[in-house]
Formats: structure tokens, C-alpha cells, sequence
């Protein structure tokens, strides 16, 4: 009798939601189309100006690749509470809170890479800044895994209820709020020149805690949606 | 069978289990040993707890009362997560992904037996042919097969087995009385729960009576 090691354990789920995501490809390009469409309207409502579009352009960017996540966030591990899947993770010899760390990192490439890779074109719309591009890719780079994080804690939480979609984005807001104000303080002090590492820095050592933390939060919940 | 499995280890001892839901009791208090390369029925109406006794068993729920022993030991869950293998009413099948798929997520998770190539079970569990099909395209019955296949290469000792006959044909039902002989001769046990009079090993089964 063997057990199965721990590193391909986690390669196998890893490939399996990926696997599962391409079959689905429709699903990974809902909020990408989302994110385009609501950037390509902003020039249209408030006009062709390129100084307020400049501005704004970072803070847009930012709120639009966030919103588009919450999209794709309720369904992280709906199916597989439906399907039993999660039943049988749980019941794997294998650490689960590492097993749902690794179903929260598919998530994040399946939704919110593909929004980092056309985010330059987002913010290209609306003038922003080439000097400040690279400053706008490394706040959403750590910003949006520390989002997938935070949320994969609520949809854990608000697993067992119907119709969750309402109280998971009341419950995200305020926890939101700081990633939004430290990613576009970052951004704002890039546009206008000034040192820009210690809101990136807060960011990085706030995806460190939830890094470590995140997944066990979700282990612990999910465990207690299966024994309800 | 039963002679010798008498002198059996004991695998799993319940002593007076209860459940409730919500201060309803859902069954209990109820009784029971299982000895190595023994399987058991259990037996009840709808809503009788069969399920919840399963889910007890495979660890997802809480024992309310009562004493569950494990090799003689206090059971635990975390000490024997992938010595018990749970096929529930959710098969835990993933429907865009094939049978194939579906089995080498379930040993990547849970290991496989030493001496079992994945390739081997399709024919045994009667889904060769079918095996790259998306899970979503089988029939109810086939989709049965392709969780059972679990059953053939995973390293469980202790299987609970929720309504495995449910969907499956005649030939079926003896594919899934054959795993239970070769799993008991093995010397593992296996719980199984059904409402409906199935024939069972072609001898007479231990049964455990659930009443609500």
C-alpha cells in the first residue's frame, strides 16, 4: 500500500483545473471581454479628453481588473461541491489547505493572468503613461493574487448557502478597499514621479500573510460547509 | 466466510452512535463491529441515516454521541484520511473531463495500489471503449463504472459504498459484488448501503439495521 506523494498530488490537481478551465475557454474569456468593454466605454462617457483620461487611467484599469475577477470569483469551488469532487479532496491523505492552495492558484491563472497579460492595452486606451506601465503590471501582479486569497476565504464561508453571489460581493467590499487604495496609491505616485515602493512593499507583505494563512482559512470553512 | 471472520482483526467498532440534526435525532443509538475481509449491508428506509452514518464514517461529519473505534483505537480523522474510500451519491466525477482523467486525479490524490496499472480497470469495470469519453456524454450507469473504477485502484482498506447498485444493469451489480469478494478476500472491509433487495454475494450479508 502506497500513499500518494505529496508533489504530484499537487501537480495532478493543478492540471486538472487548468485542464478543466481550457475545456471551458468560453468561461476564462467572459471577464476578459468584460474588462475591455467597460474600458472602451470610459473615453465615450466622459469624452476624448486626454489629460482626465491620463489621470484616471491607472485608478480605471485597476477597479475594471478587479470587478472583472469577482466575476469568475463565486464559482473557485462550486462545481466541486456540487460534483462531490471537494468531498473527495477532503478525504485525500493529502494536506488540504495546501490542495486548496493550489485550486486558488489555477484560479488566478485562468482568470486573472489573462486580464494582467491585456491590461497594457486597457491602460494604452485611456493614454496612460509608458513609463508607468511597468509600476501598473507589478501592482496588479500582487494585488490580484491577494484578491483570489481574500475571496477563496468568503466563497469558502458562504459555501453552504444558496445563492451566495450577493453576500460574497458585500462581504469582499471591505476587504477590497485597502488593495484598491495601496495598488492605485502606487500607481498615482508613479504618474507623478514620485517613490512608489512602499505601497508596493504593503502590498507584497499583505499577499505574504495571506499566502500562508488564505489557504488554512479555507481548509478550516470548507470543512465546516461538508459538516453541515 | 463468516467462520473465519469471526477470528478477523476488528477494523471498526461503533458503540452506541447517535446523530442529530439539529436536535432531531437522525439515528442512533446504534451498534456495530466490522471485522477485516468482512462487508456489511446496511440496511433502512429513506431517511433513515444510512447516508449520514457513511459520512460519519468517511469523516465529514461530527459523532454527536457515542464511540467510534478504529482498529481498536479511538477513531480520528485526519489519522486515517486514504485508508477509507467514500463513494457517495455525488460520484465526484468532473463531467468535461474523461473517465481516464477522472481516475488519474483520484490516484494522484490518493495513491494507487502497488501492483494496478491505471490502463487495467477499463476493461474489469466494464467502460473499455469509453474511457476517453467526457464523463458528461456516459449514461448514469457508466458514470457509475467510471467512479467504481476507483475502487480497483486506490490503496483504501475500509470502503463505504453509498447505494452502489443504484443505475447499474445485472451485469453491473455482479462487477460491484465481485470488488466486494476480491476487496474482503484482501482482508479489507466495506460498508454498503441500499434500500432496495439486491442479491448480495450470493450468500446471506451482515447487516446492519438502521432505524430513524
Amino acid at each position: 500500500m502506497s500513499h500518494a506523494p505529496l508533489g504530484p498530488a499537487c501537480a495532478a490537481l493543478l492540471r486538472r483545473d487548468l485542464t478543466l478551465a481550457w475545456r471551458r475557454r468560453g468561461d476564462i474569456a467572459m471577464p476578459v471581454l468584460y474588462a475591455l468593454i467597460v474600458v472602451t466605454l470610459f473615453p465615450f462617457s466622459l469624452g476624448p479628453e486626454d489629460a482626465l483620461l491620463q489621470r484616471i487611467a491607472g485608478g480605471v484599469v485597476l477597479v475594471t481588473v478587479l470587478l472583472a475577477m469577482l466575476l469568475a470569483l463565486d464559482a473557485m469551488f462550486r462545481s466541486d461541491i456540487e460534483d462531490g469532487s471537494l468531498e473527495q479532496l477532503v478525504l485525500a491523505p493529502q494536506p488540504l489547505a495546501l490542495m486548496l492552495g493550489m485550486k486558488i492558484l489555477a484560479h488566478w491563472l485562468t482568470t486573472a493572468l489573462p486580464l494582467i497579460v491585456i491590461a497594457p492595452l486597457l491602460a494604452g486606451m485611456l493614454h496612460l503613461p509608458t513609463a508607468v506601465m511597468p509600476v501598473l503590471l507589478l501592482a496588479l501582479l500582487l494585488a490580484t493574487p491577494l484578491l483570489s486569497l481574500l475571496g477563496a476565504i468568503l466563497v469558502a464561508l458562504t459555501a453552504g448557502t444558496r445563492r451566495s453571489g450577493m453576500l460574497l460581493a458585500l462581504m469582499l467590499l471591505p476587504l477590497c478597499v485597502p488593495v484598491v487604495i495601496f495598488a492605485a496609491g502606487a500607481i498615482a505616485a508613479a504618474q507623478q514621479g514620485l517613490p512608489w515602493l512602499a505601497p508596493i512593499a504593503w502590498l507584497g507583505a499583505a499577499l505574504a500573510l495571506a499566502l500562508v494563512l488564505a489557504p488554512l482559512a479555507c481548509a478550516a470553512a470548507l470543512r465546516i460547509a461538508l459538516d453541515a | 466466510m463468516t467462520a473465519s471472520s469471526t477470528q478477523a482483526p476488528l477494523l471498526l467498532e461503533a458503540r452506541a452512535l447517535s446523530f442529530y440534526r439539529q436536535d432531531e435525532p437522525v439515528f442512533g443509538p446504534l451498534d456495530f463491529r466490522l471485522r477485516e475481509g468482512e462487508v456489511a449491508l446496511v440496511e433502512g428506509d429513506n431517511g433513515s441515516g444510512k447516508t449520514t452514518l457513511l459520512r460519519i464514517l468517511a469523516g465529514l461529519l461530527h459523532v454527536d454521541e457515542g464511540e467510534l473505534l478504529w482498529r481498536g483505537e479511538r477513531w480520528q480523522r485526519d489519522a486515517h484520511l486514504g485508508d477509507i474510500v467514500f463513494l457517495a451519491h455525488h460520484l465526484g466525477l468532473k463531467a468535461d473531463l474523461s473517465a481516464r482523467e477522472n481516475l488519474a486525479i483520484a490516484a494522484g490524490l490518493y495513491g494507487a495500489r502497488d501492483n494496478m496499472a491505471a490502463d487495467g480497470v477499463w476493461v474489469d469495470i466494464g467502460l473499455s471503449g469509453y474511457e476517453d469519453e467526457p464523463v458528461r456524454r456516459l449514461s448514469a450507469g457508466q458514470k457509475k463504472r467510471a467512479a467504481l473504477a476507483r475502487l480497483l485502484l486506490l490503496p483504501a482498506t475500509l470502503w463505504l459504498l453509498d447505494e452502489p447498485y443504484a443505475n447499474l444493469d445485472r451485469v453491473g451489480i455482479e462487477l460491484v459484488n465481485r470488488l466486494l469478494e476480491q476487496h474482503a478476500a484482501r482482508g479489507g472491509g466495506a460498508l454498503v448501503t441500499s434500500h432496495g433487495a439486491v442479491s448480495f454475494l450470493g450468500g446471506e450479508p451482515r447487516r446492519i439495521r438502521m432505524h430513524a
